[in-house]
Protein backbone atom coordinates (compact mmCIF):
# COMPACT_ATOMS: atom_id res chain seq x y z
CA UNK A 1 0.00 0.00 0.00
CA UNK A 2 1.71 3.22 -0.99
CA UNK A 3 -0.43 5.54 0.39
CA UNK A 4 -1.37 3.32 3.70
CA UNK A 5 -0.04 5.80 6.61
CA UNK A 6 -1.30 3.70 9.39
CA UNK A 7 -3.27 6.90 11.69
CA UNK A 8 -2.77 10.18 12.09
CA UNK A 9 -3.29 11.27 8.92
CA UNK A 10 -3.04 9.14 6.05
CA UNK A 11 -3.10 11.57 3.71
CA UNK A 12 0.21 13.40 4.38
CA UNK A 13 2.76 12.22 2.65
CA UNK A 14 3.76 8.60 2.77
CA UNK A 15 7.78 8.59 3.89
CA UNK A 16 8.14 5.47 0.74
CA UNK A 17 7.30 7.78 -2.21
CA UNK A 18 9.97 9.49 -3.82
CA UNK A 19 9.20 12.03 -6.10
CA UNK A 20 10.11 12.95 -9.58
CA UNK A 21 12.81 14.96 -10.75
CA UNK A 22 11.48 18.54 -11.61
CA UNK A 23 12.37 17.99 -15.28
CA UNK A 24 10.55 14.75 -15.47
CA UNK A 25 7.23 16.83 -13.52
CA UNK A 26 7.46 19.78 -16.34
CA UNK A 27 8.49 18.33 -19.35
CA UNK A 28 6.14 14.94 -19.92
CA UNK A 29 2.33 17.25 -19.45
CA UNK A 30 -1.03 16.52 -21.42
CA UNK A 31 -2.54 19.72 -21.06
CA UNK A 32 -3.89 20.00 -24.77
CA UNK A 33 -4.73 23.78 -24.70
CA UNK A 34 -1.08 23.96 -25.37
CA UNK A 35 -0.61 20.73 -27.91
CA UNK A 36 -1.33 17.52 -28.18
CA UNK A 37 2.87 16.64 -27.72
CA UNK A 38 4.11 15.66 -24.32
CA UNK A 39 6.46 18.15 -24.52
CA UNK A 40 4.11 20.72 -25.95
CA UNK A 41 3.21 21.98 -22.95
CA UNK A 42 6.54 23.08 -21.92
CA UNK A 43 7.42 24.54 -24.99
CA UNK A 44 4.81 26.58 -25.20
CA UNK A 45 2.40 27.47 -21.47
CA UNK A 46 5.11 30.29 -21.16
CA UNK A 47 2.56 32.32 -23.66
CA UNK A 48 -0.56 32.11 -21.09
CA UNK A 49 -0.46 35.23 -18.83
CA UNK A 50 -1.07 33.94 -15.59
CA UNK A 51 -1.09 37.29 -13.66
CA UNK A 52 -3.76 39.33 -12.77
CA UNK A 53 -5.89 35.51 -12.18
CA UNK A 54 -9.68 35.48 -11.09
CA UNK A 55 -11.33 32.25 -10.03
CA UNK A 56 -15.06 32.58 -10.52
CA UNK A 57 -17.29 31.09 -8.25
CA UNK A 58 -20.54 30.69 -8.80
CA UNK A 59 -23.94 28.53 -8.80
CA UNK A 60 -25.18 27.44 -5.44
CA UNK A 61 -23.16 29.34 -3.29
CA UNK A 62 -23.74 32.13 -0.59
CA UNK A 63 -20.95 34.51 -1.76
CA UNK A 64 -20.87 34.14 -5.63
CA UNK A 65 -17.88 36.17 -7.78
CA UNK A 66 -14.58 36.73 -8.58
CA UNK A 67 -11.99 35.78 -7.00
CA UNK A 68 -8.93 37.04 -7.45
CA UNK A 69 -5.95 34.42 -7.05
CA UNK A 70 -3.73 37.20 -4.73
CA UNK A 71 -6.70 37.18 -2.12
CA UNK A 72 -7.56 33.35 -2.61
CA UNK A 73 -4.15 33.00 -1.61
CA UNK A 74 -4.19 35.18 1.44
CA UNK A 75 -6.81 33.37 3.32
CA UNK A 76 -5.32 29.86 2.58
CA UNK A 77 -3.12 27.47 4.37
CA UNK A 78 -0.46 26.20 1.98
CA UNK A 79 1.05 22.63 2.72
CA UNK A 80 3.31 19.97 0.72
CA UNK A 81 1.58 16.85 -0.67
CA UNK A 82 3.08 14.17 -2.32
CA UNK A 83 0.77 12.25 -4.35
CA UNK A 84 1.10 9.57 -6.93
CA UNK A 85 -0.01 10.62 -10.28
CA UNK A 86 -1.68 7.78 -12.56
CA UNK A 87 -2.55 9.07 -15.96
CA UNK A 88 -5.06 6.94 -17.86
CA UNK A 89 -2.60 6.65 -20.44
CA UNK A 90 -0.98 3.98 -17.77
CA UNK A 91 1.96 6.06 -17.11
CA UNK A 92 2.83 7.35 -13.12
CA UNK A 93 4.72 10.18 -11.35
CA UNK A 94 4.79 11.03 -7.73
CA UNK A 95 4.87 15.28 -7.65
CA UNK A 96 5.22 17.05 -4.26
CA UNK A 97 2.34 19.40 -4.82
CA UNK A 98 2.09 22.59 -2.94
CA UNK A 99 -2.03 23.92 -2.03
CA UNK A 100 -4.71 24.05 -0.14
CA UNK A 101 -7.17 22.00 0.21
CA UNK A 102 -10.21 21.85 -2.28
CA UNK A 103 -12.96 22.38 0.85
CA UNK A 104 -11.42 25.60 2.44
CA UNK A 105 -12.15 27.62 -1.14
CA UNK A 106 -15.32 26.10 -1.32
CA UNK A 107 -16.38 27.41 2.62
CA UNK A 108 -14.81 30.73 1.67
CA UNK A 109 -17.99 30.89 -0.91
CA UNK A 110 -20.44 28.93 0.94
CA UNK A 111 -22.24 26.17 -1.01
CA UNK A 112 -25.22 25.84 -0.35
CA UNK A 113 -27.54 22.84 0.70
CA UNK A 114 -29.05 21.79 -2.38
CA UNK A 115 -25.21 21.53 -4.34
CA UNK A 116 -24.45 18.06 -5.27
CA UNK A 117 -21.51 18.30 -7.75
CA UNK A 118 -18.85 20.71 -8.51
CA UNK A 119 -18.41 22.02 -12.03
CA UNK A 120 -14.47 23.17 -13.02
CA UNK A 121 -13.52 24.84 -15.99
CA UNK A 122 -10.06 25.99 -17.81
CA UNK A 123 -9.06 29.19 -19.12
CA UNK A 124 -9.86 29.83 -22.95
CA UNK A 125 -7.86 32.35 -24.21
CA UNK A 126 -6.84 31.42 -27.79
CA UNK A 127 -4.12 34.16 -28.07
CA UNK A 128 -1.82 32.22 -25.59
CA UNK A 129 -3.35 28.81 -26.00
CA UNK A 130 -2.53 27.78 -29.53
CA UNK A 131 -3.51 23.95 -29.23
CA UNK A 132 -7.26 25.53 -28.84
CA UNK A 133 -6.97 26.00 -32.63
CA UNK A 134 -7.19 22.08 -33.31
CA UNK A 135 -10.36 20.71 -32.99
CA UNK A 136 -9.28 18.01 -30.24
CA UNK A 137 -12.00 18.58 -27.46
CA UNK A 138 -14.69 20.76 -27.43
CA UNK A 139 -13.25 23.96 -25.84
CA UNK A 140 -12.90 25.36 -22.54
CA UNK A 141 -11.88 21.90 -20.80
CA UNK A 142 -14.64 21.29 -17.91
CA UNK A 143 -14.31 18.93 -15.46
CA UNK A 144 -16.83 17.57 -12.25
CA UNK A 145 -16.52 16.00 -9.17
CA UNK A 146 -19.43 14.88 -7.07
CA UNK A 147 -19.26 17.70 -3.75
CA UNK A 148 -18.28 14.60 -1.38
CA UNK A 149 -15.33 13.92 -3.73
CA UNK A 150 -14.53 17.64 -4.12
CA UNK A 151 -14.84 18.13 0.17
CA UNK A 152 -12.81 15.08 0.48
CA UNK A 153 -9.10 16.21 2.84
CA UNK A 154 -7.18 14.28 -0.35
CA UNK A 155 -8.61 17.13 -2.61
CA UNK A 156 -6.51 19.82 -3.34
CA UNK A 157 -6.05 22.73 -5.50
CA UNK A 158 -2.17 22.91 -6.39
CA UNK A 159 -0.36 26.11 -6.66
CA UNK A 160 3.19 25.35 -6.52
CA UNK A 161 5.54 22.13 -7.25
CA UNK A 162 8.76 21.37 -5.07
CA UNK A 163 8.05 24.77 -2.92
CA UNK A 164 8.21 26.87 -5.87
CA UNK A 165 5.03 28.26 -8.18
CA UNK A 166 3.46 25.75 -10.32
CA UNK A 167 4.62 26.29 -14.04
CA UNK A 168 1.75 27.41 -16.42
CA UNK A 169 2.47 23.76 -18.19
CA UNK A 170 1.38 22.24 -15.30
CA UNK A 171 -1.46 23.85 -14.51
CA UNK A 172 -0.32 27.65 -13.34
CA UNK A 173 -1.77 29.62 -11.44
CA UNK A 174 -4.20 27.05 -9.83
CA UNK A 175 -5.34 23.54 -10.25
CA UNK A 176 -7.02 20.54 -8.88
CA UNK A 177 -5.43 17.16 -7.57
CA UNK A 178 -7.78 14.25 -7.36
CA UNK A 179 -5.01 11.69 -6.52
CA UNK A 180 -7.07 8.62 -6.37
CA UNK A 181 -8.48 9.83 -10.06
CA UNK A 182 -6.99 9.36 -13.53
CA UNK A 183 -5.06 12.48 -14.18
CA UNK A 184 -7.17 14.38 -16.55
CA UNK A 185 -9.46 14.97 -13.84
CA UNK A 186 -6.81 17.76 -12.41
CA UNK A 187 -8.33 19.96 -14.31
CA UNK A 188 -5.82 22.65 -14.87
CA UNK A 189 -5.36 26.54 -14.79
CA UNK A 190 -9.07 26.98 -13.28
CA UNK A 191 -11.31 29.89 -13.97
CA UNK A 192 -14.71 28.83 -12.81
CA UNK A 193 -15.43 26.69 -10.43
CA UNK A 194 -19.38 26.26 -10.07
CA UNK A 195 -21.88 24.41 -7.55
CA UNK A 196 -24.49 22.99 -9.24
CA UNK A 197 -27.18 20.15 -8.46
CA UNK A 198 -26.48 17.74 -11.60
CA UNK A 199 -23.72 15.83 -12.63
CA UNK A 200 -21.60 18.33 -14.82
CA UNK A 201 -20.61 17.44 -18.13
CA UNK A 202 -16.76 16.70 -18.60
CA UNK A 203 -14.61 16.77 -21.97
CA UNK A 204 -13.11 13.62 -21.95
CA UNK A 205 -16.46 12.00 -21.76
CA UNK A 206 -18.02 14.00 -23.70
CA UNK A 207 -15.75 13.18 -26.07
CA UNK A 208 -15.46 9.56 -25.81
CA UNK A 209 -18.20 8.18 -23.23
CA UNK A 210 -17.16 4.70 -23.49
CA UNK A 211 -13.79 5.40 -22.63
CA UNK A 212 -13.67 7.87 -20.07
CA UNK A 213 -16.51 8.00 -17.42
CA UNK A 214 -17.12 10.86 -15.00
CA UNK A 215 -15.80 8.99 -12.07
CA UNK A 216 -12.52 8.04 -13.54
CA UNK A 217 -11.26 6.40 -10.43
CA UNK A 218 -7.96 4.69 -11.06
CA UNK A 219 -8.64 1.02 -11.19
CA UNK A 220 -6.60 -1.31 -12.28
CA UNK A 221 -9.59 -4.39 -12.63
CA UNK A 222 -11.41 -1.88 -15.13
CA UNK A 223 -9.23 -1.09 -18.80
CA UNK A 224 -9.75 1.12 -20.73
CA UNK A 225 -10.93 -0.13 -23.88
CA UNK A 226 -7.46 0.60 -25.89
CA UNK A 227 -4.87 -0.70 -23.59
CA UNK A 228 -5.08 -2.67 -19.93
CA UNK A 229 -5.05 -0.17 -16.57
CA UNK A 230 -3.27 -3.18 -14.69
CA UNK A 231 -0.19 -1.68 -14.97
CA UNK A 232 1.87 1.25 -15.37
CA UNK A 233 5.15 2.78 -15.87
CA UNK A 234 6.78 5.37 -13.11
CA UNK A 235 8.18 8.23 -15.44
CA UNK A 236 11.91 8.68 -15.32
CA UNK A 237 12.92 5.20 -15.24
CA UNK A 238 14.69 5.15 -18.77
CA UNK A 239 14.04 2.55 -21.45
CA UNK A 240 14.14 -0.30 -19.74
CA UNK A 241 11.97 0.79 -16.95
CA UNK A 242 9.45 -2.01 -16.05
CA UNK A 243 5.81 -2.29 -15.36
CA UNK A 244 4.23 -1.99 -12.10
CA UNK A 245 0.90 -3.25 -10.67
CA UNK A 246 -1.28 -0.18 -10.19
CA UNK A 247 -3.31 -0.11 -7.17
CA UNK A 248 -6.53 0.60 -7.26
CA UNK A 249 -7.73 4.22 -6.47
CA UNK A 250 -3.99 5.00 -7.22
CA UNK A 251 -3.10 3.44 -3.17
CA UNK A 252 -6.04 5.78 -1.38
CA UNK A 253 -8.59 3.50 -1.19
CA UNK A 254 -7.93 3.51 2.74
CA UNK A 255 -9.13 7.27 2.74
CA UNK A 256 -11.61 6.91 -0.67
CA UNK A 257 -13.00 3.68 -0.94
CA UNK A 258 -15.65 4.74 1.10
CA UNK A 259 -17.27 7.17 -0.91
CA UNK A 260 -18.20 4.21 -3.83
CA UNK A 261 -19.72 2.37 -1.16
CA UNK A 262 -22.15 -0.08 -3.17
CA UNK A 263 -21.51 1.37 -6.25
CA UNK A 264 -20.24 -0.95 -9.04
CA UNK A 265 -17.38 0.81 -10.10
CA UNK A 266 -16.88 -0.70 -13.59
CA UNK A 267 -20.55 0.18 -14.69
CA UNK A 268 -19.43 3.63 -12.96
CA UNK A 269 -16.25 3.92 -14.19
CA UNK B 1 13.57 18.74 -68.97
CA UNK B 2 13.89 18.67 -65.20
CA UNK B 3 12.44 15.14 -64.99
CA UNK B 4 15.25 13.93 -67.22
CA UNK B 5 18.24 16.07 -65.52
CA UNK B 6 17.21 14.42 -62.06
CA UNK B 7 16.23 11.17 -63.44
CA UNK B 8 19.92 11.24 -64.94
CA UNK B 9 21.21 12.22 -61.55
CA UNK B 10 19.49 9.38 -59.84
CA UNK B 11 20.45 6.12 -61.89
CA UNK B 12 24.13 7.33 -60.46
CA UNK B 13 23.02 6.83 -56.77
CA UNK B 14 23.33 3.11 -55.93
CA UNK B 15 20.37 1.01 -54.57
CA UNK B 16 22.50 -0.23 -51.90
CA UNK B 17 23.32 3.27 -50.01
CA UNK B 18 19.95 3.02 -49.26
CA UNK B 19 20.33 -0.23 -47.60
CA UNK B 20 23.24 1.30 -45.68
CA UNK B 21 21.39 4.05 -44.43
CA UNK B 22 18.66 2.24 -43.50
CA UNK B 23 19.59 1.48 -39.92
CA UNK B 24 21.19 5.26 -38.81
CA UNK B 25 17.68 6.86 -38.14
CA UNK B 26 16.47 3.21 -35.58
CA UNK B 27 20.00 3.66 -34.83
CA UNK B 28 20.35 7.39 -34.08
CA UNK B 29 17.07 7.03 -32.16
CA UNK B 30 18.48 4.32 -29.79
CA UNK B 31 21.23 6.48 -28.96
CA UNK B 32 18.96 9.75 -28.18
CA UNK B 33 16.60 6.89 -25.63
CA UNK B 34 19.81 5.98 -23.59
CA UNK B 35 20.84 9.44 -23.30
CA UNK B 36 17.84 11.45 -22.11
CA UNK B 37 17.22 12.73 -25.66
CA UNK B 38 13.96 11.33 -26.39
CA UNK B 39 12.01 13.15 -22.88
CA UNK B 40 11.65 11.46 -20.09
CA UNK B 41 9.68 8.72 -21.36
CA UNK B 42 11.83 7.28 -24.15
CA UNK B 43 10.07 3.82 -24.09
CA UNK B 44 6.81 5.80 -25.94
CA UNK B 45 8.73 8.17 -27.79
CA UNK B 46 11.02 5.77 -29.37
CA UNK B 47 8.14 2.93 -30.45
CA UNK B 48 5.90 6.46 -31.93
CA UNK B 49 8.58 7.45 -34.24
CA UNK B 50 9.54 4.25 -35.14
CA UNK B 51 6.09 3.85 -36.14
CA UNK B 52 6.42 7.09 -37.75
CA UNK B 53 9.15 6.33 -39.53
CA UNK B 54 7.83 3.27 -41.09
CA UNK B 55 4.53 4.86 -42.25
CA UNK B 56 6.94 7.60 -44.08
CA UNK B 57 8.57 5.03 -45.95
CA UNK B 58 5.62 3.40 -46.67
CA UNK B 59 4.36 7.19 -48.18
CA UNK B 60 7.19 7.65 -49.97
CA UNK B 61 6.91 3.71 -51.74
CA UNK B 62 3.47 4.96 -52.70
CA UNK B 63 4.78 7.95 -54.04
CA UNK B 64 6.67 5.93 -56.50
CA UNK B 65 4.31 5.46 -59.13
CA UNK B 66 2.65 8.25 -59.42
CA UNK B 67 5.85 10.28 -59.67
CA UNK B 68 6.60 8.52 -62.78
CA UNK B 69 3.24 8.85 -64.38
CA UNK B 70 2.33 12.24 -63.23
CA UNK B 71 6.16 13.83 -63.15
CA UNK B 72 8.27 11.72 -65.20
CA UNK B 73 10.88 10.99 -62.30
CA UNK B 74 11.47 7.11 -62.53
CA UNK B 75 12.32 5.69 -58.65
CA UNK B 76 11.48 2.47 -59.69
CA UNK B 77 14.68 0.99 -59.01
CA UNK B 78 14.87 1.88 -55.25
CA UNK B 79 11.35 1.12 -54.30
CA UNK B 80 11.97 -2.85 -53.65
CA UNK B 81 14.37 -1.00 -50.78
CA UNK B 82 11.76 1.65 -50.05
CA UNK B 83 9.43 -1.33 -49.45
CA UNK B 84 12.09 -3.47 -47.42
CA UNK B 85 13.10 -0.28 -45.54
CA UNK B 86 9.42 0.06 -44.19
CA UNK B 87 9.06 -3.51 -43.24
CA UNK B 88 12.45 -3.37 -40.98
CA UNK B 89 10.92 -0.23 -39.36
CA UNK B 90 7.68 -2.01 -38.61
CA UNK B 91 9.19 -5.09 -37.09
CA UNK B 92 11.55 -2.21 -34.62
CA UNK B 93 8.16 -0.66 -34.19
CA UNK B 94 6.48 -4.17 -32.78
CA UNK B 95 9.57 -4.72 -31.27
CA UNK B 96 9.76 -1.95 -29.00
CA UNK B 97 6.32 -2.32 -28.19
CA UNK B 98 7.00 -5.72 -27.22
CA UNK B 99 10.10 -6.36 -25.45
CA UNK B 100 10.17 -2.29 -23.93
CA UNK B 101 6.58 -1.25 -23.80
CA UNK B 102 4.16 -4.31 -22.84
CA UNK B 103 6.66 -6.69 -21.57
CA UNK B 104 4.05 -9.23 -20.59
CA UNK B 105 3.59 -12.12 -23.12
CA UNK B 106 -0.06 -12.98 -22.47
CA UNK B 107 -0.69 -9.54 -22.14
CA UNK B 108 0.28 -9.02 -25.85
CA UNK B 109 -2.10 -11.91 -27.06
CA UNK B 110 -4.61 -10.12 -25.09
CA UNK B 111 -3.83 -6.70 -26.79
CA UNK B 112 -3.69 -7.89 -30.22
CA UNK B 113 -7.49 -9.93 -29.38
CA UNK B 114 -8.93 -6.93 -27.30
CA UNK B 115 -7.93 -3.85 -28.46
CA UNK B 116 -8.68 -3.13 -31.93
CA UNK B 117 -6.32 -0.41 -33.09
CA UNK B 118 -3.71 -3.33 -31.93
CA UNK B 119 -5.57 -5.42 -34.43
CA UNK B 120 -5.68 -3.13 -37.07
CA UNK B 121 -1.62 -2.83 -36.86
CA UNK B 122 -0.98 -6.73 -36.57
CA UNK B 123 -3.18 -6.87 -39.27
CA UNK B 124 -0.83 -4.64 -41.63
CA UNK B 125 2.49 -6.16 -40.47
CA UNK B 126 0.80 -9.62 -41.00
CA UNK B 127 0.02 -8.28 -44.89
CA UNK B 128 3.67 -6.89 -45.45
CA UNK B 129 4.83 -9.89 -44.50
CA UNK B 130 4.23 -11.86 -47.63
CA UNK B 131 5.12 -9.24 -49.03
CA UNK B 132 8.78 -8.94 -47.60
CA UNK B 133 9.24 -12.62 -48.12
CA UNK B 134 8.52 -12.13 -52.00
CA UNK B 135 10.92 -8.98 -52.44
CA UNK B 136 13.58 -10.70 -54.15
CA UNK B 137 14.56 -11.55 -57.37
CA UNK B 138 13.97 -15.28 -57.45
CA UNK B 139 10.24 -14.81 -56.43
CA UNK B 140 9.90 -12.24 -58.99
CA UNK B 141 10.34 -14.82 -61.47
CA UNK B 142 8.99 -17.68 -59.76
CA UNK B 143 5.56 -15.59 -58.98
CA UNK B 144 5.42 -14.34 -62.54
CA UNK B 145 2.14 -12.16 -63.01
CA UNK B 146 0.61 -13.61 -59.73
CA UNK B 147 3.67 -11.00 -58.10
CA UNK B 148 1.82 -7.78 -59.14
CA UNK B 149 -1.47 -9.42 -57.96
CA UNK B 150 0.27 -10.20 -54.69
CA UNK B 151 1.97 -6.67 -54.05
CA UNK B 152 -1.29 -4.64 -54.20
CA UNK B 153 -1.65 -6.26 -50.72
CA UNK B 154 0.36 -3.23 -49.90
CA UNK B 155 -2.52 -0.80 -50.62
CA UNK B 156 -4.36 -2.39 -47.87
CA UNK B 157 -1.21 -2.53 -45.60
CA UNK B 158 -0.89 1.57 -45.97
CA UNK B 159 -5.00 1.88 -45.75
CA UNK B 160 -4.27 0.03 -42.41
CA UNK B 161 -1.41 1.24 -41.04
CA UNK B 162 -3.27 4.96 -41.80
CA UNK B 163 -6.26 3.63 -39.51
CA UNK B 164 -3.89 2.25 -37.12
CA UNK B 165 -2.33 5.83 -36.37
CA UNK B 166 -5.61 7.46 -36.16
CA UNK B 167 -7.26 5.21 -34.05
CA UNK B 168 -3.88 4.95 -31.42
CA UNK B 169 -3.79 8.53 -30.79
CA UNK B 170 -6.41 10.15 -27.68
CA UNK B 171 -8.82 12.56 -28.98
CA UNK B 172 -9.51 13.44 -32.67
CA UNK B 173 -5.64 14.44 -33.79
CA UNK B 174 -4.56 16.74 -36.92
CA UNK B 175 -1.54 14.63 -37.33
CA UNK B 176 -2.81 11.54 -38.15
CA UNK B 177 -5.47 12.61 -40.57
CA UNK B 178 -3.18 14.15 -42.88
CA UNK B 179 -0.99 11.14 -42.95
CA UNK B 180 -4.62 9.13 -43.66
CA UNK B 181 -5.47 11.82 -45.89
CA UNK B 182 -1.89 11.45 -48.11
CA UNK B 183 -2.36 7.99 -48.05
CA UNK B 184 -5.74 8.52 -49.72
CA UNK B 185 -4.82 10.69 -52.01
CA UNK B 186 -2.19 8.45 -52.79
CA UNK B 187 -4.46 5.97 -53.99
CA UNK B 188 -6.57 7.93 -55.18
CA UNK B 189 -4.15 9.14 -57.85
CA UNK B 190 -3.67 5.32 -58.82
CA UNK B 191 -7.49 5.29 -60.17
CA UNK B 192 -6.92 8.57 -63.00
CA UNK B 193 -7.86 6.82 -66.23
CA UNK B 194 -5.11 6.48 -68.21
CA UNK B 195 -4.97 7.86 -71.76
CA UNK B 196 -3.68 5.79 -74.85
CA UNK B 197 -0.50 6.84 -76.15
CA UNK B 198 0.25 9.49 -73.41
CA UNK B 199 3.32 7.71 -71.07
CA UNK B 200 5.75 10.60 -70.43
CA UNK B 201 8.92 9.72 -68.91
CA UNK B 202 9.15 6.40 -70.82
CA UNK B 203 7.86 2.72 -70.70
CA UNK B 204 4.57 1.59 -69.12
CA UNK B 205 3.81 2.41 -65.62
CA UNK B 206 3.41 -0.95 -64.45
CA UNK B 207 6.83 -2.17 -65.20
CA UNK B 208 7.71 -4.93 -62.21
CA UNK B 209 10.62 -3.00 -60.33
CA UNK B 210 14.20 -5.33 -60.07
CA UNK B 211 17.21 -5.10 -58.36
Amino acid sequence: GLAGAAGGRAWAAPEELEPNTWEEITTYNNFYEFGTGKDDPADNAHMLTTSPWTVTIDGMVDRPGDYAFEDIMKKMTLEERIYRLRCVEAWSMVVPWTGFELADLLDLAGVQGGAKYVAFETAMRPDEMPGLSSPVLDWPYVEGLRLDEAVHPLTIMATGIYGRDIPNQNGAPLRLVVPWKYGFKSIKSVVRISLVEEQPPTSWNRYAPNEYGFYSNVNPQVDHPRWSQATERRIGGGLFAPRVPTPMFNGYGEEVASLYAGMDLAENF
Amino acid sequence: MLADRINGWLRRLPVWMLYALAPVPAIWLLWLGLTGGLGVEPIEALEHELGELALQLLIAGLCITPLRRFAGVNLLRFRRAVGLIAFLYVVLHLLVWLVLDVQDLGRIWADILKRPYITVGMGAFLLMLPLALTSNNRAVRALGRRWQRLHRLTYGVVLLAALHFVMARKGFQVEPLLYAGAILALLALRLVPRRRNAARGGGPARATARG
